[in-house]
């Protein structure tokens, strides 16, 4: 597998006094498609958040040899690094078309920006069809459903070409069929890049998951496969709670934070 | 969904929409240059070439406000940096017409015989010239890379421009010995060589004045159907976002705002010549908030919105601050709010609103995939 590993050692976020991620050890192996999961509060988001440079964190974050934390949130972009929020952020007033066109513009010089787009880019063409946009290329984003604004947003990081994927919450508020088409999505987009997936969704994470890491109270509880996380004791007492059964998924909620 | 479905035909752009905006162009070209200088009295033409400065000064709002959703609120700045540069130019060129050393104004109220060494180069045609777009673009370099890096944004941005206007006007006031101070520059009577007084040449200053806005629009429209023009409306909409794609949005914005300033400075040039003055009561806080509400009216987002409510806002200014002196001020204040609160696209986006209205909900436009939020709890 080609590719960087990202690798995370002592990890710390606090915002005034509280200690959201609290000592984090990670370490995600090129071409994973790793979950991370964890209750509400557990530090996932914030996770993400440091690594991608949107908060100040202390400890080490690297990718392959780089070390981002300390880097500007354009600058870990531009190593390959790319990711979702939990609510679809695309550019709503802009087409699919000129969504992809932008995300694939990064390092664009300013000759070629200042010109008008002629044609597709090649990379565009390629994430249309991976994301089944294709037909929709010309609609404005803004009117798409919520599940196909995600999959905009995952075909943004495709044409970014990024190597690293974070993805905060990418099936919540899906139906069923969106979701298998999300898994099989990542599925296939994992095959020659690294993905980090936040869920809530147990179903979903025992479908799609290669590795998973348990997150609780800013700290790593458990790691492992879905089977070995499953049976993991510790994970069944603060995670999956009062259902130790097999398949607790209803006692877990979708989350619904803005 | 997975299944790569074959692209739809390209629906080629239809014939109406190929033709809509070099047609509008053109109409906007013979109406300016054609049927303006025909049909009104050299006093109106006059008065309509002061609306085109400020129209011109909307163009550049258009782009920074419009598309890069930066209110920009202290465009005087630009528009004075500009029209101070012109007008020292022919204040020299007059001076040296008559055989003085100084500006009137400076032997009335100087207290050296020298002129002040930052004048001097400003008696050459060109470097005015030059200083009339690259000293507000250099400001507004400086100034927007300090800002957009910090992140200010928003109304911090807004009262930021607003103060800088304040700041020069004030300034600019105090330096009466070198800068006019409060009447300004005024009494300017010639043109590079030709007389302001001779109404022919007016025209000729509409005319100049006309083309250049005609020349920025086009330039703006260049820009905002450009790769960078889509850019800068993912950054007005959602800068973190932009970001994430690995872009700096601080330099996308530099670029909007700086070109924006560029404009303003053109515009204060071309409106020294036309008007006759340039003071502190034409750049400071109430002409620069004058400034966007045109833009504001006629729609900022839409380039031909932007300009016609700039002419038909400045219009309505002359003709009511006449009746009514007073009242203006509360009035421009009303337009202001009554546009940006109910109506931010303008009324250039009238059209689309009300249909809207009539039409309670927009049919979604593609094949269902429903969004059930609640399907999982």
């Amino acid at each position: 597998m080609n590719g960087e590993g990202l690798t995370i050692r002592d990890l710390r976020v606090t915002f005034d006094g509280f200690t959201a991620v609290d000592g984090v050890d990670l370490d995600i192996s090129p071409g994973d498609l790793r979950f991370l999961i964890g209750p509400n509060g557990a530090g996932k988001t914030t996770l993400v958040d440091a690594v991608t440079g949107l908060v100040r964190a202390t400890g080490s974050v690297r990718f392959g040899d780089e070390e981002l934390l300390g880097k500007a949130v354009h600058r870990i972009a531009r190593l390959g690094i790319g990711r979702t929020f939990q609510t679809a952020t695309v550019f709503e007033k802009l087409t699919v078309l000129q969504n992809l066109d932008i995300a694939a513009g990064a390092g664009r010089g300013p000759l070629t920006l200042l010109r008008r787009r002629k044609g597709v880019p090649q990379a565009v063409t390629k994430a249309l069809e991976t994301t089944g946009l294709a037909d929709l290329r010309d609609r404005p984003a803004g009117v798409l459903a919520h599940g196909q604004k995600q999959w905009l947003e995952i075909g943004m990081l495709l044409v970014q070409d990024v190597r690293l994927l974070l993805l905060d919450e990418p099936v919540a508020g899906m139906s069923h069929e969106e979701r298998e088409a999300t898994g099989e999505l990542l599925r296939r987009v994992s095959a020659d890049r690294t993905v980090v997936v936040i869920e809530h969704d147990m179903d979903f994470m025992r479908s799609f998951a290669r590795s998973v890491s348990v997150l609780h109270a800013g700290k790593v509880l458990s790691e492992g496969t879905v089977a070995e996380v499953q049976a993991d004791t510790k994970v069944q007492e603060v995670y999956l709670g009062r259902a130790a059964e097999p398949r607790p998924a209803p006692a877990v909620p979708v989350a619904e934070e803005a | 969904m997975t299944t790569t479905t074959p692209e739809p035909p390209r629906t080629s752009v239809p014939v109406t929409e190929r033709f809509r905006v070099p047609g509008a162009f053109l109409l906007g070209a013979v109406l300016l240059l054609g049927v303006a200088p025909l049909a009104l009295s050299d006093f109106r033409l006059s008065l309509l070439a002061k609306y085109l400065c400020y129209a011109i000064v909307a163009v550049g709002v258009s782009l920074a406000w419009g598309r890069g959703g930066l209110m920009v609120l202290g465009q005087g700045v630009f528009f004075g940096l500009g029209g101070y540069a012109m007008a020292m130019h022919l204040k020299l060129a007059d001076a040296a017409d008559t055989g003085q050393k100084l500006p009137d104004f400076m032997q009335l109220y100087g207290t050296s015989d020298a002129l002040p060494w930052w004048w001097k180069p400003f008696a050459n045609p060109v470097f005015a010239l030059a200083m009339t777009v690259l000293l507000p673009m250099a400001v507004a370099a400086v100034l927007g890379f300090l800002v957009f890096r910090r992140r200010v944004k928003g109304a911090y941005f807004a009262i930021l421009s607003q103060a800088l206007a304040a700041a020069l006007s004030i300034w600019l006031v105090g330096q009466q010995a070198t800068t006019g101070g409060t009447n300004g520059l005024t009494d300017i009577q010639g043109f590079f060589g030709y007389s302001l007084d001779d109404p022919v040449n007016q025209r000729m200053v509409y005319f100049v004045i006309a083309a250049v806005l005609l020349l920025l629009m086009a330039l703006a429209r260049r820009l905002f159907v450009s790769r960078y023009g889509e850019l800068l409306v993912a950054v007005r909409d959602s800068e973190e976002r932009v970001r994430f794609l690995g872009y700096d949005p601080a330099n996308v914005k530099l670029v909007a705002y700086v070109v924006a300033a560029g404009m303003a400075g053109l515009a204060g040039a071309l409106f020294v010549p036309a008007v006759g003055i340039i003071s502190p009561a034409l750049i400071g806080i109430v002409p620069s908030i004058g400034f966007v509400i045109g833009a504001a009216v006629g729609g900022r987002a839409s380039l031909v919105g932007a300009v016609l409510g700039a002419i038909a806002v400045a219009w309505a200014q002359s003709t009511l601050s006449d009746e009514f002196p007073a009242a203006w001020t509360y009035l421009q204040g009303l337009l202001f709010v009554l546009a940006v609160g109910f109506l931010p696209g303008g009324l250039a986006s009238l059209g689309t609103v009300l249909r809207r209205r009539r039409t309670p909900k927009a049919p979604v436009a593609q094949e269902p995939v429903p969004v059930t939020v609640g399907e999982t709890a």
